[in-house]
């Protein structure tokens, strides 16, 4: 594909000059904040490193320029295998109603002590997301009302889609009592 | 369905152990100060008829009215998203068939949709008429067995076997276009697994036809039927605001009165060129979902007449080289697609997307189907992750039975259609 070059190193460079009509509004209002551009394709998106979660979210669902009042989908991606320095990506689908626009959020999240804000308060249908995220990569949502795991067993012990955990489990099955 | 008393002292030794999930578990029990002597847990499933699958929750009943519902899920967890690592784009296909098994050709479309976006192929003009015929198809028989189903758990049984045989006859035209009736995997990156039969427009017009009269056969059982709106009207009432608020999709969204659908919103597969109309409901109730439903049925029944009508010539599978494979007529009779072939579906060969990451939703039967892609430019995909519509629509579960009576548990599970395998993928 002819295009392929192209694409691989958009989002490589922050000084990207044509930034989205989204991501310019996010910059003017959080000036301090690394916002850099995503690479995801066919979308705008956003690499956001921020003090505080809660604020920009709220402002993303609020603003009536942008009204993303539709959260679409919270995951996380464990980014073990590719060139990053941080280990964990926590990405937001958004979408408009009113502007009939879609936006990606991705928020790197440190292996150390993978923590995150929780939005179950701005947009209540993350609750069950974040629970997945929770137990299939063991990110903590901080504010989360009811973090549990949803579709592990409550005493399963590994986070199964981290990089690191092998495909055919670390033998739970065979110590699973009926 | 098993009931117990909450039994305070269980609960306590149960504490002790330490199992950090299960003491935050204990929380939930703890939240209502009134509940002791009065308060019932009772079991609803993972073995109940009404869970279509295996799902299971635990209801706190005050008398009959349930005050409190905490769904279970992961019965059916089958890490499709952690086997998607290991298997390459074409692969994969077969895994979004056991999704929602009752659609699973929406589920194939919606796939390959994300990952011709990420890897910028452009489909040709007959396989996307296929597409959408087939996608149109599924979502008939896909709501046929949810109205049926919904009807058959409140007890009315005719319903449910008219559309039975309608969907008999839907499945029979799947089995003739894909060669299987469930696990269909007819579409790959870039076309599909072979052209349609010769009479597929004969069969397609066949089985609307079908479809129409069980449909009105069915509006005439139910929708003036007085113990069926005495079950459904005023059950499970979701509000617009709440619909946007907790992201829900398809039906359940367009019954509480939000205009939105995919097809029409962000057309994709040329539903633009298509004439038909959303159906949008007024109440948010059991009632209005079934109506929607309903409409729906005869909407997608005229998309897949013009589908049909309209289909163009050609080959089914885009030319481009070292992504799409050859078709499978040409591989058993010459020697270049033969190579080619092999290749493609050799380790270390095949659909290979540029590094980024993709983001694509379709309209299925229950709403926002999403494949979210990460690539980093090896034949696999380094993570892949599903949208389930109805996991998001299911987290409103516990929001909507509230107050109501243990019968209704039934009848909003109905109308939220609720497919396990979706659930917990």
């Amino acid at each position: 594909m002819e295009n392929q070059e192209e694409r691989q190193t958009e989002g490589v460079d922050p000084q990207e000059p044509d930034q989205g009509e989204v991501t310019a509004r996010i910059r003017a209002r959080f000036v301090d904040a690394s916002v850099r551009r995503g690479n995801a394709v066919g979308c705008e998106s956003v690499i956001a490193e921020l003090d505080s979660l809660h604020p920009f979210m709220t402002f993303l669902r609020d603003d009536p320029e942008l009204a993303f009042d539709y959260l679409v989908d919270v995951t996380a991606v464990d980014r073990l295998k590719l060139d990053e320095a941080i280990r964990y990506a926590v990405v937001y689908q958004l979408y408009s109603y009113k502007f009939n626009r879609r936006f990606s959020v991705s928020v790197p999240v440190p292996e150390a002590d993978p923590r995150i804000e929780s939005v179950v308060s701005v947009w209540p249908g993350a609750n069950w997301l974040e629970r997945e995220v929770y137990d299939m990569y063991g990110i903590v949502f901080d504010g989360h009302p009811d973090l549990r795991r949803i579709l592990m067993p409550d005493d399963f012990g590994s986070h199964p889609l981290r990089k690191d955990y092998p495909l055919h489990g670390k033998g739970e099955r065979d110590n699973f009592v009926f | 369905m098993k009931a117990r008393t909450v039994n305070t002292t269980q609960i306590d030794k149960l504490a002790e152990t330490d199992l950090e999930e299960i003491r935050n578990e204990r929380v939930t029990f703890e939240r209502t100060p009134d509940m002791p002597s009065e308060h019932m847990i009772l079991n609803f499933g993972p073995q109940h008829p009404a869970t279509h699958g295996t799902l299971h929750i635990v209801l706190e009943l005050d008398g009959e009215k349930v005050v409190g519902a905490t769904p279970h899920l992961g019965y059916l967890h089958t890490g499709f998203e952690k086997l998607g690592e290991y298997r390459s784009y074409n692969q994969f296909v077969t895994l979004t068939d056991r999704m929602n098994y009752l659609s699973p050709l929406s589920n194939n479309i919606g796939y390959s949709h994300a990952v011709e976006k990420l890897m910028d192929i452009e489909i040709t003009p007959r396989c996307r008429n296929i597409r959408v015929a087939l996608a149109e198809l599924s979502r008939l028989a896909d709501h046929l067995l949810c109205v049926g189903t919904a009807a058959l758990d409140i007890g009315a049984f005719t319903a449910f076997l008219y559309g039975f045989r309608a969907r008999e006859v839907l499945y029979d035209l799947f089995e003739a276009v894909c060669g299987t009736r469930l696990t269909t995997s007819y579409t790959r990156v870039g076309g599909l697994l072979r052209d349609v039969p010769d009479n597929f427009a004969e069969m397609a017009r066949e089985s609307v036809e079908e479809t129409l009269t069980a449909a009105s056969e069915i509006d005439r059982l139910l929708t003036h039927n007085r113990i069926w709106r005495d079950r459904t009207e005023g059950v499970g009432v979701l509000s617009a605001e709440d619909a946007v608020a907790w992201g829900a999709t398809g039906p359940v969204l367009r019954a509480s009165g939000v205009d939105w659908d995919i097809r029409k919103n962000e057309p994709y597969l040329g539903y633009e060129g298509y004439d038909f109309d959303i159906p949008i409901g007024r109440n948010g109730d059991a009632y209005d979902r079934y109506l929607v439903r309903m409409e729906e049925i005869r909407q997608s029944a005229e998309i897949v007449r013009q589908a049909v009508e309209n289909m163009p010539s050609g080959p089914v599978n885009a030319e481009e080289e070292h992504a799409v494979l050859p078709e499978k007529s040409e591989v058993y009779e010459s020697m270049e697609s033969l190579i080619y072939h092999f290749k493609m579906t050799m380790e270390g060969h095949g659909p290979t997307p540029p590094v980024g990451e993709v983001y694509a939703a379709t309209e299925a039967p229950n709403g926002e189907l999403g494949f979210f892609i990460v690539s980093d430019g090896s034949r696999e995909p380094y993570r892949i992750r599903v949208r389930p519509p109805s996991f998001i629509n299911f987290s409103l579960f516990p929001m909507l039975i509230k107050g109501h009576m243990l019968s209704d548990v039934v009848a909003i599970l109905g109308s939220l259609n609720v497919i396990a395998g979706e659930l917990d993928r």
